[in-house]
């Protein structure tokens, strides 16, 4: 009877294991054996060596290039951490009909709906040495030289950064807002604490797990980024999913696998890192 | 199977039966897509070809139909992902349009096969760059990788080059240019006949060269070269302390500002153009026309030093055979049958045959595209739009000027490698 029931639970997590198995540990496997292999110009070579690794991490190049991506992963969660925070507390707290609040909710995500590409480029003739921006301060009179650092700087890629992610911010924080038992913060008031405190004492605390699912999808999202940096530096800047993917395009697959490794490795650092303050778990 | 899935065989009969249709769907697709009851007919005949953006145009899949029968499917990759695609996904195209200096590279991973000869009609009409290597008699053949050295391999189903003309024959060339650098000629405010112009500090802040690797680190060669900074043995294949030197020489012109972006694109490079990011870059032909198109100034410059040449064609996929392989000849001899070389001089490339291609364009588009002779009316795109007004002259001249002229094509070198890497360091700077 017992063995019977163990086999259908078995069964009945087997789909999901399967697909797990086929999607995410065979390919994450496959990167790492790759990651230990040899190549020339054409082909892969089987093999066992510590040559990708060795060429990665004792080039100051690939530190060169963490530090950066880290640097625009850190400015990047700061500032839609913040900015996310703002909007979320605005329409859960200060918008007082549940109508409005849902329709401001959706007005927040109706730019999702069109291509992140798309909305990434748009910046590009604004931000212009002739673009709007420019065009706009010069003829106010506010500036007499086009500020360059406009475009094709690490200013446009944090910039885009946090256009594109803030909603990712945004949701989670919302939602958890939204499950605060308003009581409490009535309970708050009645104690004697400001608005400030109410704040930083009670509705920070339980936004934890909504900052935490915001700050993953944020952190992880940039620190893989290639496009943007690419696009919106003009090519100027480096990331490190732009290394990988210029060894790719020169069929350094190995290479870029040994990258991907290190990359994969010290996400799930940070991850692992993020879960140790805020237990997602738990508080949801 | 499903009604089985209670005991675990029968689960492990399904996988198995999966498996076994996937095998089969992959197995068929690599033997061909078509019975053999189809030859001859091409219109049930569908090519799947995969190359870069220049030569992906609808038209000539539109008359390709028209006239063949066969249709033809493009997909427009940029140069890297073309390389990979033919290297890795060989059963994934039936016509690789690749670029001369590709074929080093992709030709060693068994995946096309060379075509023969004596199967394509107009094989002596091939303008023997392709073939001699000498445009003229007395011509000396450029550094890089010129088209003549990887044209021919050994034999059928060979990899290994060969030194002189053979039977089998690795790609027809299809579409060929000498590249130099644009400028907004209403912006730089000089006289530019160098390449080492776009190093002025006049010029700080609003200049580009492109960022693939192989093609850029040719720009940026004969950049340097021009402006005394390395002297190359052969641009096209640089040692290892040249090419120290060359990206040296790069990130400390980077570091000081002289580079506004770097372009991997062809629309980025127009972009760059138009909006006035840039005044002189790195650029191809069809975008100085695309700049001109929207009614800004560019020059296609002429430079002292000559031209950087690029050529591509197309290569027949290893796995083609039977009716499928007999309509690829088809369509290569239909593509030097002139309408497709018309239809590339008016843009402002070069075709591989000129005869054939003269055939099918008027007295005043060959003098003025191919004689650089002024134009008697308006010269129109292959589209309608005119590009040219009456009396003007093309950048650069005629094709024995700008073809003759060319100092370097496009290589990959022997320290591929380790340019790659030096590539890295320069874009990371």
């Amino acid at each position: 009877m017992n063995r019977v029931k163990s086999w259908v639970t078995y069964l009945q997590v087997a789909p999901l294991a399967l697909v797990f198995l086929l999607f995410l540990i065979v390919p994450i496997l496959t990167i790492v054996v790759v990651s230990f292999f040899d190549y020339n110009t054409t082909q892969i070579i089987p093999a066992f060596l510590l040559q990708n690794y060795e060429e990665l991490l004792l080039s100051p190049v690939t530190w060169r290039t963490y530090k950066q991506t880290i640097q625009f992963a850190l400015i990047t969660w700061a500032l839609t951490l913040l900015i996310g925070f703002t909007v979320a507390y605005f329409v859960a707290f200060h918008v007082r009909s549940s109508t409005m609040q849902t329709v401001l909710f959706l007005l927040c995500t109706i730019p999702f709906w069109t291509s992140n590409v798309i909305r990434m480029i748009s910046w590009i003739p604004f931000l212009g040495r002739h673009g709007l921006a420019n065009t706009t301060l010069m003829n106010l009179g506010l500036i007499d030289q086009p500020l360059e650092f406009l475009l094709y700087s690490d200013f446009s890629v944090v910039l885009a950064y946090v256009h594109l992610y803030t909603l990712f911010m945004v949701v989670p924080i919302f939602n958890s807002m939204m499950r605060i038992d308003r009581s409490l913060l009535e309970a708050a008031r009645d104690a004697g604490a400001t608005g400030w405190q109410t704040l930083v004492n009670v509705i920070l605390p339980l936004c934890k797990p909504g900052i935490a699912i915001g700050s993953i999808f944020v952190v992880t999202i940039v620190m893989g980024d290639f496009v943007t940096v690419r696009m919106m530096s003009g090519g100027l800047s480096a990331s490190v999913g732009l290394m990988m993917a210029n060894a790719m395009s020169l069929l350094q697959y190995p290479a870029a696998a040994a990258n991907a490794v290190v990359l994969l490795l010290l996400v799930l650092g940070i991850v692992a890192a993020m879960m140790r303050m805020v237990d997602i778990r738990k508080e949801l | 199977m499903a009604r089985k899935s209670n005991d675990g065989i029968g689960r492990r009969r399904m996988l198995k039966g999966a498996a076994g249709i996937a095998g089969a769907a992959v197995g068929s697709g690599a033997i061909t897509g078509f019975p053999v009851i189809w030859a001859q007919n091409n219109k049930n005949i569908v090519l799947r070809q995969c190359g870069t953006g220049v030569s992906a145009i609808n038209e000539i899949a539109e008359k390709c139909k028209a006239d063949l029968g066969i249709t033809l499917q493009m997909t427009a990759l940029d140069s890297d992902a073309v390389v990979q695609r033919v290297v890795t996904q060989p059963n994934s195209f039936d016509i690789g349009d690749i670029e001369y200096w590709m074929i080093k590279k992709v030709f060693g991973a068994n995946t096309l096969q060379a075509m023969d000869v004596k199967k394509i009609k107009l094989f002596d009409k091939i303008v023997p760059i392709f073939t001699t290597g000498k445009l003229k008699a007395d011509s000396v053949i450029a550094q890089g990788t010129a088209p003549s050295t990887v044209s021919f391999v050994e034999g059928a189903g060979s990899t290994k080059f060969a030194k002189g003309q053979t039977q089998w024959f690795t790609i027809v060339p299809t579409i060929y240019n000498a590249d130099t650098l644009g400028i907004r000629p209403d912006l730089v405010g000089r006289k530019i006949d160098s390449w080492k112009d776009i190093l002025d500090p006049k010029f700080k802040g609003k200049t580009s060269i492109l960022n693939i690797p192989s093609i850029g680190i040719m720009d940026a060669a004969m950049i340097c070269e021009a402006a005394g900074i390395v002297k190359y043995g052969d641009k096209g294949n640089m040692t290892k302390a040249e090419i120290d030197k060359t990206i040296d020489f790069l990130i400390k012109t980077k570091k000081d500002g002289q580079f506004r972006a770097f372009w991997k694109t062809f629309d980025e490079s127009v972009n760059l153009m138009t909006s006035g990011e840039v005044v002189i870059q790195s650029m191809w032909s069809p975008a100085v026309s695309a700049v001109r198109g929207k009614g800004v100034p560019c020059t296609y410059q002429p430079l002292k030093e000559g031209y950087r040449a690029w050529g591509g064609g197309l290569a027949l996929a290893k796995h083609l055979q039977g009716a499928q392989l007999d309509a690829a000849y088809d369509y290569i001899n239909w593509y030097l049958s002139g309408w497709v070389g018309a239809f590339l001089n008016r843009q402002g490339y070069y075709s591989a045959v000129l005869e054939t291609a003269k055939a099918n364009m008027t007295a005043d588009e060959w003098g003025f595209w191919m004689e650089g002779k002024p134009a008697q009316g308006d010269i129109k795109n292959p589209q309608g739009q005119i590009v040219e007004k009456a009396g003007a002259v093309r950048d650069g001249g005629s094709f024995y000027d700008r073809m003759g002229a060319v100092a370097c094509w496009n290589a990959v070198m022997d320290e591929d490698r380790y340019m790659v890497q030096k590539w890295n360091q320069f874009i990371a700077a």
